[in-house]
């Protein structure tokens, strides 16, 4: 076999092309604009000409005799009858017809100035820096000379009408007179203004030959009916050749130069959609259908354009889509894949004198389930299997065969959710062939994925070699990636249910008998061996629910810390917290404290997190796996649900906040009469109208906020809403707050709400009112429902933040994109440097401390304080 | 208006022309050539104030938020 070595590409150059270049690499001179004659042969020097590649297999390249497939296709060209402007360079054909002299084309500097900016451009090439800057100052000091230092011939202004019109004064500059001023440009004038006279000489910005690409480039395809149906390019080209048909014609025929110069800027239009169908100013070129053509520039641009939608991205084999949907009873290293997808997706399985019966077991089975697709012979052929010849392939069947069989459970694959926005957006899991038509997920790993079920599709992928599997296996897999790359804690754990169920189980104490007991942990991967039993009541045995989460904590575990509901005492009572905040688990054991959020949750949780990073990822997977499934026994023993009753509250506690709205409102009237009446104090670098709206807003708030406490103590830790809130499962005492009590001040940019009618929101007020009623405060709650002007309000803030989250996504969207663009090639080094591809050093020492944040906890070095209580002895009370 | 000097302001960190010596090792250090350290203006204020000349390098003294103290070094260039 030939190998080169790979090569080192020095250098990328970009030029124009010359007219004379564009005939030698042509092939043909396209004279006619028909493709094909009568019998559907193509038409010699047409616009399928032969010579310029085929597409039809069978057929033979006239020009390098390949097959279709093999044969890349050769240009062609035309040659037009009139030049005309490239509109991809317009801007530079005005900036250029404005810098040189109208007479003798010299640039409008004289030779010193135009010698120091050359000097400059040189100088910046050496170092590799763009010379924009530089030739924008050219263009700019050159435009400013009126005289012409060389020939001291008067210059006159050009105009620039878009899309490609020239003027000069009044007159019209045709394309052959800014070719022939481009012309007599002399070579250092040329380099001056960056461009570079062997690779791109000015004039070559006019067309004179036009490029035919190949046909491969522009197929055309058989419809059904067997009619023909061109290219888009294909249309475009023969707009031009009949046009230009037509100027020759009308030009032979000496025709009036009005009718001369219509055609003329026909033929300019059509090679300008040629090129772009999109320039501002020229109606796009239409398809019969009325459709816009899709030509060449069109093909290049944009997400669906060749360089995002073909070259860096592009579609695949061995990958699935559909709906997913929850499985508590799957690992979070496990992926449900429904039967239909494992007998479609395979898996390259080397035959080897050790496996060739299971082999063969896969083939006689063909279709039905585990069993294989194709196989592969050894010279490379794919034969498929199908019933009637699965036994012949069978009897076939040796070492060096390839069978390609279906997934089957415990192979591994790779499964993504799109917006693929960091590392744990693909990860690899195990397969699980299942029943069904949706991929099952573990709950615990939606976080990572950012997925719910409400119809959320995700992407699954086979992999095909076995060097690949191992990689993903090692790399990949669910619970390697347990801890976020980001900021080193764990973004797998418990949501919602998981939450609340260990909550309801840990939060205070609650009995079990044995039955009970074991019932909650018998789904869990644990060796239940009973405990001693808690207490006995009525003579019978009792264990805690506490004892039932320390059952699936690794023996040996001890963490100390203070869990959601710590309400920050001054003096804290540690084990004797009435709020069960203070959490300690002793050798494996839970002593005091409930399990919340920041104990097992996603992003926060600190009793996973010392898992992980004190046993192992397969601890921590267990230990998920197992909380997952006790929390969900634990909810399902207890029973939990919510509704509108759950959002009561009483008569008093109704007057209690009725009341403490009523004040508020009562001393925002007050400070509105104190301002009216010039006493109220400026506020340090405010205005006092600014000031009094700021102590309106702190009065309402301080409102709300005591109407919400109110509400919150009338319901009590017996509330679902309330449990959920106070564990971090799912809403905020906030949201109960504008249920049962009061929705609160709605805001737009932050202040209270101004706009409507002149002085006034709405008409139902007064003008210059500054009450809280007037300017969007909602005393009602949502329970109570909101009086209309309430509502009108609230929609007034509702859209708002609609609008800002909109806008936010887009642009976060867009800013990350560029970020990622720009840092992708960064690399950091062995000496703990950070390089560029150029091995230029961007910082010496990652970070500046050199630390890899996912081995950081929580993005602090702290690893340091647990490392030392460790190895002091567990010395627990230090630590925090 | 009294003269100052952009070194006497806080968020300026401290900048210093390192010797030849010093330069080559660190060059061996991160085993790099002298155009693949990051540059610095000549008409950078900083670069003028300490008197530094095309060719030099400066070592910056900056307080890290990560790291504590953190050294980079650029190269001066022609601007």
């Amino acid at each position: 076999m030939n190998y080169s070595p790979p090569k080192r590409i020095d250098e990328i150059r970009f030029g124009l092309l010359s007219p004379q270049e564009i005939r030698d690499m042509s092939v043909v001179r396209i004279i006619t604009p028909d493709t094909y004659d009568e019998d559907g042969f193509p038409i010699d020097m047409g616009l399928m000409d032969p010579r310029l590649g085929v597409i039809d297999p069978g057929l033979r390249c006239k020009t390098c005799g390949g097959r279709a497939g093999e044969c890349p296709g050769h240009f062609g060209h035309i040659e037009l009858v009139a030049p005309v402007v490239h509109v991809g360079y317009v801007r530079l054909i005005r900036s250029l017809l404005r810098a040189i002299c109208r007479e003798c084309s010299r640039l409008l500097l004289t030779d010193e100035v135009r010698d120091h900016y050359l000097h400059k451009i040189k100088e910046l090439k050496k170092i590799k820096r763009p010379i924009d800057d530089v030739v924008r100052e050219v263009f700019f000091e050159a435009r400013k000379n009126t005289i012409c230092p060389h020939c001291g011939a008067e210059q006159r202004e050009i105009k620039y009408e878009k899309p490609t019109s020239f003027y000069e004064g009044e007159e019209r500059l045709m394309p052959t007179e800014i070719r022939s001023r481009f012309e007599k440009m002399i070579d250092e004038d040329i380099l001056a203004v960056g461009m570079d006279p062997k690779r791109a000489r000015p004039e070559w910005m006019i067309l004179t030959v036009l490029p035919v690409p190949p046909v491969t480039v522009r197929p055309s395809i058989t419809l059904e009916s067997g009619q023909r149906s061109e290219d888009d390019l294909t249309h475009k080209l023969v707009d031009i050749i009949r046009i230009s048909q037509r100027f020759q014609e009308n030009k032979e025929a000496g025709a009036p130069q009005l009718i001369i110069e219509d055609l003329w800027e026909l033929l300019q239009y059509h090679v300008t959609t040629y090129l772009d169908n999109e320039v501002a100013g020229v109606p796009p070129a239409r398809h019969r259908s009325g459709r816009p053509l899709k030509t060449l520039s069109q093909r290049l641009k944009g997400k669906e354009g060749r360089f995002r939608g073909s070259l860096s991205g592009k579609r695949v084999n061995f990958s699935a889509r559909t709906v997913i949907s929850p499985d508590p009873n799957l690992s979070i290293n496990e992926v449900g894949v429904p039967l239909d997808i494992a007998t479609e997706l395979t898996v390259p399985m080397h035959v080897t004198p050790f496996n060739i019966e299971e082999c063969k077991e896969y083939v006689r089975r063909g279709s039905k389930h585990p069993g294989a697709n194709y196989v592969v012979r050894p010279d490379g052929r794919r034969v498929k299997i199908l019933d009637t010849n699965a036994d012949e392939i069978v009897e076939m069947l040796e070492p060096g065969w390839i069978v390609e069989r279906h997934l089957k459970d415990g192979d591994i694959v790779l499964f993504n959710r799109q917006p693929s926005l960091h590392r744990p957006s693909i990860m690899a899991h195990e397969v699980k062939v299942l029943p069904g038509k949706t991929f099952r997920l573990n709950l615990a790993v939606c976080p990572p994925y950012n997925a719910d079920f409400d119809g959320d599709e995700m992407n699954l992928h086979a992999l095909q070699t076995l060097e690949a599997q191992a990689e993903a296996w090692i790399l990949m897999r669910v619970q390697e990636n347990i801890l976020s790359p980001r900021f080193g804690g764990p973004i797998i754990g418990g949501i919602h249910d998981h939450v609340t169920g260990l909550f309801l189980l840990t939060n205070g104490e609650k009995k079990f008998s044995k039955r009970d007991f074991v019932e909650l942990l018998k789904k869990c991967d644990i060796e239940i061996k009973l405990p001693e039993p808690a207490g006995y009541e009525d003579e019978k045995p009792y264990w805690t629910g506490k004892q039932a989460f320390s059952m699936i904590l690794p023996n040996d575990f001890s963490i100390l810390y203070k869990n959601g509901l710590c309400q920050r005492c001054s003096e804290c009572k540690k084990e004797k917290c009435e709020n069960e905040a203070y959490v300690v688990i002793e050798n494996g054991e839970l002593k005091c404290g409930a399990i919340d959020k920041k104990g097992i949750g996603a992003f926060e949780g600190l009793i996973l997190d010392r898992i992980v990073k004190e046993y192992s990822s397969s601890d921590a997977a267990r230990f998920i796996n197992n909380f997952t499934l006790l929390s969900i026994r634990s909810i399902m023993h207890f029973g939990f649900s919510f509704g509108l009753k759950d959002e009561d509250i009483d008569h008093t506690a109704k007057a209690q906040i009725a009341e403490v709205i009523r004040e508020a409102e009562d001393r925002v009237a007050r400070l509105i009469d104190a301002y009216k009446n010039g006493e109220l104090e400026p506020a340090p670098g405010r205005t006092i109208e600014e000031t009094l709206e700021l102590r309106i807003m702190e009065e309402l708030g301080k409102a709300r906020d005591s109407a919400g406490k109110i509400a919150g103590k009338q319901m009590g830790m017996t509330n679902p809403a309330v449990i959920m809130a106070r564990s971090g499962a799912r809403g905020s005492m906030l949201n109960l707050t504008q249920i049962a009590a009061c929705v609160g001040q709605q805001s737009v940019r932050g202040e209270r709400i101004r706009r409507g009618y002149r002085d006034r929101t709405l008409p139902h007020f007064e003008q210059g009112d500054l009450g809280a009623e007037a300017h969007g405060f909602v005393k009602r709650g949502y329970k109570e429902g909101l009086s209309p002007i309430e509502y009108f309000f609230h929609a007034i803030g509702g859209r708002e933040g609609l609008v800002d989250t909109a806008v936010r996504t887009s642009q976060s969207g867009y800013l990350q994109r560029r970020l990622i663009n720009a840092l992708q090639d960064l690399e950091v080094e062995y000496d703990g440097g950070v390089r560029e591809t150029r091995g230029v050093v961007v910082q010496f020492l990652y970070g500046e401390d050199g630390v890899d944040p996912a081995k950081s906890d929580h993005a602090s070095p702290e690893v340091i304080k647990s490392i030392v209580s460790d190895v002091v002895g567990k010395d627990l009370e230090k630590v925090v | 208006m009294s003269e100052y000097s952009v070194l006497d302001h806080e968020m300026v960190p401290k900048h210093e022309i390192m010797d030849e010596s010093e330069v080559k090792s660190l060059l061996k250090k991160y085993k790099i050539t002298l155009e693949e350290l990051p540059k610095i203006k000549a008409s950078d204020p900083v670069v003028v104030a300490i008197g530094a000349k095309i060719g030099d390098v400066l070592k910056i003294t900056r307080k890290s938020p990560t790291g504590g103290i953190a050294f980079y070094y650029r190269l001066v260039i022609e601007d």
